[in-house]
């Protein structure tokens, strides 16, 4: 939202300057001239806040009044759906404290096999994965990065390789890990084990952390290396002139001043691994503690969608709030980044 | 700053409105509705639009020109949906929520029918709609009916069915026990004994119920009540997980789908697998069959006779918000003829819902397993009927893949599973 301010607010600074000096006679015309210039402006953006409104606003407003009503519920002498109507926050409730009602209407502990029982361990899941999979994604795509930076023949080769992980549709390449991950697949024959890969909770996940590592490290890398190259030259040769070792000289000058695209890029890859959900649903399903919120939200729907209403909103909730506390304690910025942050830090 | 906040506003305000406005129109999508429509238009004759997934043989094609070039008035529009069954059933509900009149008949899974009658989406075919059922199997016209009310036509069938490997086993086992008994043969050989598909996914399900209703159990009841936590239902969940503890049924059949528990019988390394018709002409003719000449069919082994296997298959209903449905009525009558199941059977190896056609010695001659999908399909009992199978899908799954793995006691598992059917219906 603040970008679509901001360039109403510069021209108006803009305007101000060359007026200051004028007298007062004049200075009503050009408030006059300030005003409709204003106006336009604040005009010419109400589309896009149209937009907005209408493809994330509506959606987010709508679901959360829908979150706030019962499921339908059977009728049981027609046996149709009737409408559930208000429910206040119980659709909350049954999430977070997982309440399911009982057969005769009391409030219990959602039993084992329900997806409201399953809420806290996938939001554990969820994270388990984001911390695990980032951590890698970081670590190899910045060794990738670094690799990329040099120069040496057979260097766009290289770029163009890295990229074809991610250039693979996540559906594709979950069916590939899939089939490699299977009881008689690649894995268990090259390495001669007999792991049930997707049959237990541990290797399930290892699996599913080992594709997702193999297919977004090549996105990872990319951003950092962007981020690489916008180092000059000089300053490296003038820290080796003042003889700074290599190791210094990553820590003092490629750490710091990559530290702005590495925020970036985590920041995104963090938030998309929040969302995940076509690796571990193709993979296994869900099965054997690989229940990702996403996978919840969708099992949801299918079962009623005032409660996947309120579990999507939630979802919503827990991202945002991670995306907050890497812009504003982390100093994570995209914005400033894009607008050219890193000049801005260099006068 | 105030003089900018204001500005802000204006915009602000503007798509904050709309966006109620729209949410507004959006928001009446709940109710069971169709009240009223399902006593609409039933004279109504005109085009009309089919919906399915994916024609994969390329079947319905030819029969939708035969229809069109018969009723030049009527014709029918074919809409084919992905080949995803729960893209097909997502994208059904949407079209229904939104009343959509261009989905005037769809072909809807034998597990969808309860759920959709009961949201009030399909039009009773009953009175004025009332298509024969003459002759068709009596488990698949269960499918399509909901509170004794038939809302589904059945168009094609399918069963569960038990292939062997004749060198190892001259005759195949009738009971249960008796596979099991058999399991010593396997092990001489140093092969697996016995496989489903036993991975956390709908597959799972259709073989817990197998295993339950073969020992007279049953998963839910007439009324849709939970009838999970039973002797009879222990007893066959309790069958299932002592495979595993003997290891007659392989540890790796905890991962497997249709098609490991195919290759792995195909390369010779499994001697009994429980799998769909479609596994025959595979086997048959696959390159890397190993079994071509080696396996037989039999039907599902049961407590004291043939096994009870879950029915698969597609239905057809017609939409309550159709403005043609005399139209639509022909089509379902047209689409279950005697004729176009032969069709089918032979085209797209989709096997028919009427009874004579099993005995049909053209059909047999090309589809060799049709006698025994017979016997199958006779004792077959239907996935549970319930609006809510979607949950009750997943409650059935993850608590016997839990006692399937060892985690959970089948006693605790089965108590677990009627908690979570009856947490789901009274919500």
């Amino acid at each position: 939202m603040s970008a679509n301010v901001d360039p109403q607010a510069k021209p108006e600074t803009a305007v101000r300057k060359p007026d200051g000096g004028k007298g007062g006679s004049k200075e009503v015309g050009m408030d006059r001239k300030e005003k409709t210039q204003g106006r336009l402006a604040a005009l010419l953006i109400v589309p896009t806040l149209v937009v907005l409104a209408i493809v994330i606003l509506y959606p987010v407003i709508n679901a959360i009044i829908m979150s706030l009503e019962h499921d339908e519920g059977l009728d049981p002498v027609t046996g149709t759906f009737v409408a559930g109507g208000f429910a206040g926050i119980s659709n909350y409730t049954h999430w977070l404290f997982q309440q399911c009602t009982g057969p005769g209407g009391e409030t219990v502990s959602c039993p084992p096999g329900t997806l409201g029982a399953q809420f806290w361990s996938s939001t554990g899941v969820t994270f388990f994965f984001t911390v695990v999979t980032v951590f890698f994604e970081t670590l190899l795509g910045f060794w990738m990065a670094v690799i990329m930076a040099r120069a040496f023949k057979g260097r766009s080769i290289l770029r163009a390789a890295v990229l074809v992980p991610w250039a693979i549709p996540t559906a594709v390449t979950a069916k590939l890990w899939f089939f490699i991950f299977a009881f008689d697949g690649i894995a268990n024959t090259l390495f001669n084990t007999s792991i049930l890969w997707t049959g237990s909770e541990g290797p399930a996940r290892a699996a599913i952390i080992i594709a997702d590592v193999w297919k977004t490290t090549p996105f990872m890398a990319l951003l950092i290396l962007a981020g690489l190259q916008m180092i000059p030259a000089d300053i490296y040769e003038a820290a080796k002139v003042d003889g700074a070792s290599t190791w210094q000289r990553f820590r003092l000058i490629t750490l710091p001043l990559v530290k702005p695209a590495l925020m970036v890029a985590i920041l995104f890859r963090t938030l998309d691994a929040l969302r995940m959900y076509d690796l571990p649903a193709i993979m296994t399903g869900g099965a054997n503690g690989t229940t990702t919120l996403s996978i919840l939200v969708v099992n949801q729907i299918r079962i009623g969608f005032n409660s996947a209403a309120a579990l999507s909103t939630i979802t919503f909730i827990i991202i945002f709030i991670v995306a907050f506390i890497f812009v504003r304690f982390l100093g994570a910025n995209a914005v400033e980044t894009a607008s050219g942050g890193a000049r801005g830090k260099n006068k | 700053m105030g003089n900018k906040t204001k500005r802000m506003l204006l915009p602000l305000a503007t798509g904050a409105v709309l966006a109620m406005v729209l949410s507004a129109c959006g928001g009446g999508t709940g109710g069971g509705g169709g009240g009223g429509a399902a006593s609409e238009n039933l004279d109504g004759r005109g085009p009309i639009t089919y919906v399915q997934g994916k024609d994969n043989s390329n079947v319905v094609r030819p029969l939708v020109d035969k229809w069109n070039a018969a009723h030049p008035d009527e014709k029918v529009t074919f809409k084919e949906q992905s080949d995803n069954a729960d893209q097909q059933h997502d994208d059904l509900v949407k079209n229904f929520q939104a009343k959509n009149v261009d989905y005037d008949v769809a072909s809807v899974d034998v597990i969808w029918t309860a759920e959709f009658a009961a949201k009030g989406w399909l039009q009773p075919l009953k009175d004025t709609m009332e298509v024969s059922t003459k002759g068709m199997l009596p488990a698949t016209v269960q499918t399509g009916t909901y509170k004794d009310v038939l809302y589904t036509l059945p168009q094609t069938s399918d069963g569960g069915m038990l292939y062997y490997r004749k060198d190892l086993v001259p005759t195949p086992p009738k009971t249960w026990d008796e596979m099991m008994g058999m399991c010593s043969i396997a092990k001489e050989k140093g092969i697996d004994c016995y496989a489903g598909q036993f991975a956390q996914y709908e597959g799972l399900t259709v073989n817990v119920s197998e295993a339950i209703n073969s020992q007279g159990g049953s998963i839910v009841d007439k009324d849709g009540k939970a009838t999970v936590n039973s002797p009879e239902a222990k007893a066959g969940l309790q069958s299932l997980v002592d495979g595993f503890k003997d290891g007659n049924i392989p540890k790796q059949a905890q991962t497997y789908q249709e098609e490991q528990g195919r290759q792995s019988f195909e390369a010779g390394k499994l001697m009994f697998l429980r799998n769909w018709p479609y596994v025959y002409n595979l086997a048959k003719t696959d390159g890397s069959s190993t079994v071509k000449d080696t396996f037989g069919i039999a039907p599902l082994p049961g407590k004291d006779g043939p096994g009870a296997s879950t029915l698969g298959g597609h239905n057809m209903g017609v939409s309550v918000y159709s403005k043609h449905k005399a139209t639509a009525k022909d089509f379902l009558a047209f689409m279950t003829s005697e004729e176009t199941q032969k069709f089918f059977a032979t085209q797209g190896s989709l096997a028919p819902v009427l009874e004579s056609l099993y005995d049909d010695a053209d059909l047999v001659a090309k589809l060799p397993y049709l006698p025994v999908l017979k016997t199958s399909i006779l004792n077959a009992v239907p996935r549970p009927v319930t609006p809510f199978y979607p949950a009750v899908t997943q409650a059935i799954q993850q608590n016997s893949f839990a006692a399937l793995q060892g985690t959970k006691t089948v006693d605790q598992a089965l108590t677990d599973m009627e908690a979570a059917f009856n947490t789901t219906v009274s919500k």
